[in-house]
C-alpha cells in the first residue's frame, strides 16, 4: 500500500512517464552496430533495410547463367527446383499462376529478401548486394513486371507496382480469448 | 497397438483368410499370441542386446521389438531427405503414441522450403532483440536460463496436416501435429526487459539455419504466451526442433515457431518475409481461418489401417485440441455422425495442447463409423466436413479442400471383418 501511494504521488508531482520500465533482470549486453547490423537481413515490404548497391536484368540474366540455372532452368521453368517464371497463357488473377513469387508477392522487396537468404541451395549468403538487385530485377522482367533495363536498388525496388500490391487479405487483428473466425461454421 | 512387423503381416495374412463374411472371434488369439502354456514349462527371457554395453548403460534405447517411425508428409509427396539432401515434412505415428506427450525422437518436423539441421554449439549461440525497443540486448544461453522459466505442454501443428479420402493411417491424416512439455522464457519477460517502444506492433523473429528462417508475429501475441524454448520433454531441444533455442508460439499454425531463433527485432508493420508471404491469403476469411487453429480432435485407435481383433469391449482412444485454449469437451460418435455421447477427457486440459480422450465401446461385429467432435473453452466446436462444405457453398459431390486450416472431423469406418478405413467421402 505504503508504496503504492508513492507512487502515484510520484505521478502527480511529475510529468515525466514515470511508468516506462527499467531493466528488471539486467542480464544479456547491448549488441555493437556491426553486430546488429549483421543480423538484420528481414526487408519490410516498404524496403527499409535493404543495403546499398544496384542491378539490371540485363546483368542479372549472368548471375543466373552462372548461380541459378542448373536448378531452375535455362529459362526459370524447366529446371527440378521451382518454378520461377510465369505460364504462358495470361490469368486475370495474379494468383491463379500459383506460388510463383516475383509474381505472387505484393512487395517487390520480398523478392530480393528471398533470394539474399535462401538463394542459391547450399551456398547461402554468396551473392553480393549487387548480384541479388540483379536477379531480382531479372526475375521482375521475366513476369512482365518491369523493363529489361531498369535499375533495381533501394529507392527503385519498393516503387515497383507489383499486380498483387492490392490484392491480398490483410490477417486477422488477433487479440487473447479471440475465436478465429466469428460464426465459423456455426 | 505396437506390434513387431513380421508378427503383424502374419497376423494380417490370417486376419484376410478369415474375411469373407466371418467376424474375428473374441477368443481367436490377438498378434502374436500363441496358446497358452504352463508358465513353468516356458524358457527364460532372452537378454536384450547389449543391454550391458557402456553406450547403453549412459544413454537407453527402446525395444528393439518397438518400430515405431516418422514418415514423410504427405504420402507419395515430398520425400525427405528430397534429392537436395533438405528436410520437408515428417509425420508422427499418432498411432502408436501413449498418451498426450508426443516422444522427442517422434516429434513431427516442419521447414518451409526444406531445410538443412544445423549444428549449433549453444555455448557460441546468442539471441538479438533489437528495433523498437529501448534497450537493445543479446544474450548467451546461459543468460536466457537465468530468466524466470515457465513449464508448458503445448501442440504444435503444421498448416499442411490436412487429411483427404486418399489417406489410409491417422498418421497420414494427422501426423503433422505433435505435443511437448515446453520449457523456456516468456518472450514477454524478454520484451519487457527490453522495452517495446510505442509503434512496436509487430514483431520479426529469425532463425540461424541456411536459410535464416523468420515469421512475423503481432505484438499482441508476442506478450501473451510466447516462449523462448530451450528445453523439451525433460531435455534440451532435439536439433530437427530448433536446438538450442526455439520459438514455441501456442495454437498458431507451426510455421511460426521459429526453429534455432537467433534474432527477435520489434518493428512497426506486417513484414511479409520468408514464412509469411507463401501462406497469404487472397480472401479474408480464408486469412483468418489460417492463422490460429480451430478446436481439433482425431481418434487414434480404433484407426485407418489398423485391425479390430474380435467382437466385445474397446476403449477408444484419441487427442483433442485447440488454438483458442483448453479443451472443455469432447463427444464421440459411433454411427457416423447421427449421435453424440461425451468422451472422458483424461487430466486436466491444458490450454493449446494435446488433451487425452477416451471412450468405453464394445462392438457388436457391425460395420461402425467412428467419430470425435471437439470443443474449446471459446465454445468454438469442431465442424463435420459437410459443415465446412455448406459454410463455402460447395456444390454437393464436388470434391473440395477444407480452407484455412484444416480441422474438421475425421471419419474412421469399421468393417463387419475388423478392419478400419479412412471414411472421408
Amino acid at each position: 500500500m505504503r508504496s503504492l501511494s508513492v507512487l502515484s504521488l510520484v505521478a502527480l508531482l511529475g510529468g515525466g512517464p514515470v511508468l516506462a520500465q527499467g531493466p528488471t533482470y539486467g542480464l544479456g549486453r547491448t549488441p555493437t552496430p556491426e553486430e546488429v547490423r549483421a543480423w538484420d537481413i528481414s526487408i519490410s515490404p516498404d524496403g527499409d533495410e535493404l543495403p546499398l548497391g544496384r542491378g539490371t536484368a540485363v546483368e542479372g540474366a549472368l548471375v543466373y547463367r552462372r548461380s541459378c540455372a542448373r536448378c531452375h532452368g535455362a529459362q526459370g521453368a524447366d529446371g527440378r527446383a521451382p518454378r520461377l517464371v510465369r505460364t504462358d497463357r495470361p490469368r486475370e488473377d495474379p494468383w491463379d499462376y500459383g506460388r510463383i513469387l516475383p509474381i505472387r508477392s505484393p512487395y517487390a522487396p520480398t523478392v530480393w529478401d528471398y533470394i539474399n537468404r535462401g538463394m542459391p541451395l547450399n551456398m547461402e549468403g554468396t551473392l553480393t548486394a549487387d548480384e541479388v538487385y540483379a536477379l531480382t530485377a531479372l526475375l521482375l522482367y521475366w513476369n512482365g513486371i518491369i523493363a529489361e533495363d531498369e535499375v533495381m536498388d533501394a529507392q527503385t525496388l519498393p516503387a515497383v507496382q507489383m499486380p498483387n500490391r492490392e490484392n491480398w487479405a490483410p490477417l486477422p487483428d488477433w487479440q487473447p480469448g479471440t475465436p478465429r473466425l466469428p460464426g465459423y461454421p456455426y | 497397438m505396437e506390434t513387431e512387423r513380421p508378427d503383424r503381416r502374419a497376423f494380417l495374412k490370417k486376419g484376410a483368410a478369415l474375411a469373407g463374411g466371418l467376424t474375428l472371434g473374441a477368443a481367436e488369439p490377438g498378434a502374436g499370441q500363441t496358446a497358452p502354456t504352463d508358465p513353468a514349462q516356458q524358457a527364460p527371457a532372452q537378454q536384450v542386446p547389449d543391454h550391458e554395453s557402456p553406450e547403453l548403460v549412459a544413454y537407453g534405447v527402446r525395444s528393439h521389438r518397438v518400430t515405431s517411425v516418422r514418415i514423410a508428409h504427405p504420402p507419395q509427396g515430398r520425400p525427405s531427405p528430397d534429392e537436395f539432401g533438405l528436410i520437408f515434412h515428417i509425420a508422427t505415428p499418432l498411432q502408436d503414441q501413449m498418451g498426450a506427450i508426443t516422444p522427442n525422437s517422434l516429434h513431427y518436423i516442419g521447414t518451409t522450403r526444406g531445410s538443412f539441421v544445423p549444428d549449433i554449439d549453444p555455448k557460441e549461440h546468442r539471441l538479438m532483440i533489437h528495433g523498437l525497443v529501448d534497450r537493445e540486448l543479446i544474450f548467451t544461453m546461459d543468460e536466457l536460463k537465468r530468466f524466470p522459466s515457465v513449464t508448458r505442454p503445448h501442440f504444435i501443428e503444421c498448416a499442411g496436416n490436412r487429411a483427404n479420402r486418399r489417406m489410409v493411417t491417422v498418421q497420414e491424416t494427422h501426423g503433422m501435429t505433435s505435443c511437448a512439455e515446453w520449457t523456456g522464457v516468456l518472450l514477454r519477460t524478454l520484451l519487457e526487459e527490453a522495452g517495446v517502444q510505442p509503434g512496436g506492433t509487430w514483431i520479426v523473429a529469425e532463425g540461424v539455419e541456411e536459410v535464416k528462417g523468420a515469421s512475423s508475429l503481432p505484438i499482441a501475441k508476442a506478450m501473451d504466451d510466447i516462449i523462448v524454448a530451450y528445453g523439451q520433454n525433460g531435455e534440451p531441444l532435439r536439433p530437427q526442433n530448433g536446438f538450442p533455442l526455439r520459438l514455441v508460439v501456442p495454437g498458431f499454425e507451426g510455421i511460426l515457431s521459429v526453429k534455432w531463433l537467433r534474432r527477435i527485432k520489434v518493428v512497426d508493420e506486417f513484414y511479409m518475409t520468408y514464412n509469411d508471404y507463401g501462406h497469404l491469403r487472397q480472401d479474408a476469411d480464408d486469412a483468418a481461418l489460417s492463422y490460429q487453429w480451430g478446436p481439433k480432435s482425431v481418434i487414434t485407435f480404433p484407426s485407418g489401417g489398423q485391425q479390430l481383433t474380435g467382437t466385445g469391449f474397446y476403449e477408444v482412444r484419441g487427442l483433442a485440441w485447440s488454438g483458442g485454449g483448453a479443451v472443455t469437451r469432447v463427444e464421440v460418435s459411433t454411427d457416423g455422425g447421427r449421435s453424440w455421447k461425451d468422451a472422458e477427457i483424461r487430466g486436466t486440459p491444458q490450454r493449446m495442447a494435446h488433451t487425452l480422450f477416451t471412450f468405453n465401446w464394445t462392438w457388436d461385429g457391425s460395420p461402425a463409423e467412428l467419430m470425435s467432435r471437439c470443443t474449446d473453452e471459446l465454445g468454438q466446436v469442431q465442424p463435420s466436413r459437410q459443415q465446412v462444405r455448406e459454410f463455402w457453398g460447395v456444390p454437393e459431390g464436388q470434391p473440395f479442400s477444407v480452407k484455412g486450416q484444416d480441422n474438421s472431423i475425421q471419419p474412421w469406418r469399421v468393417e463387419s471383418d475388423g478392419s478400419v478405413h479412412n471414411a472421408i467421402a
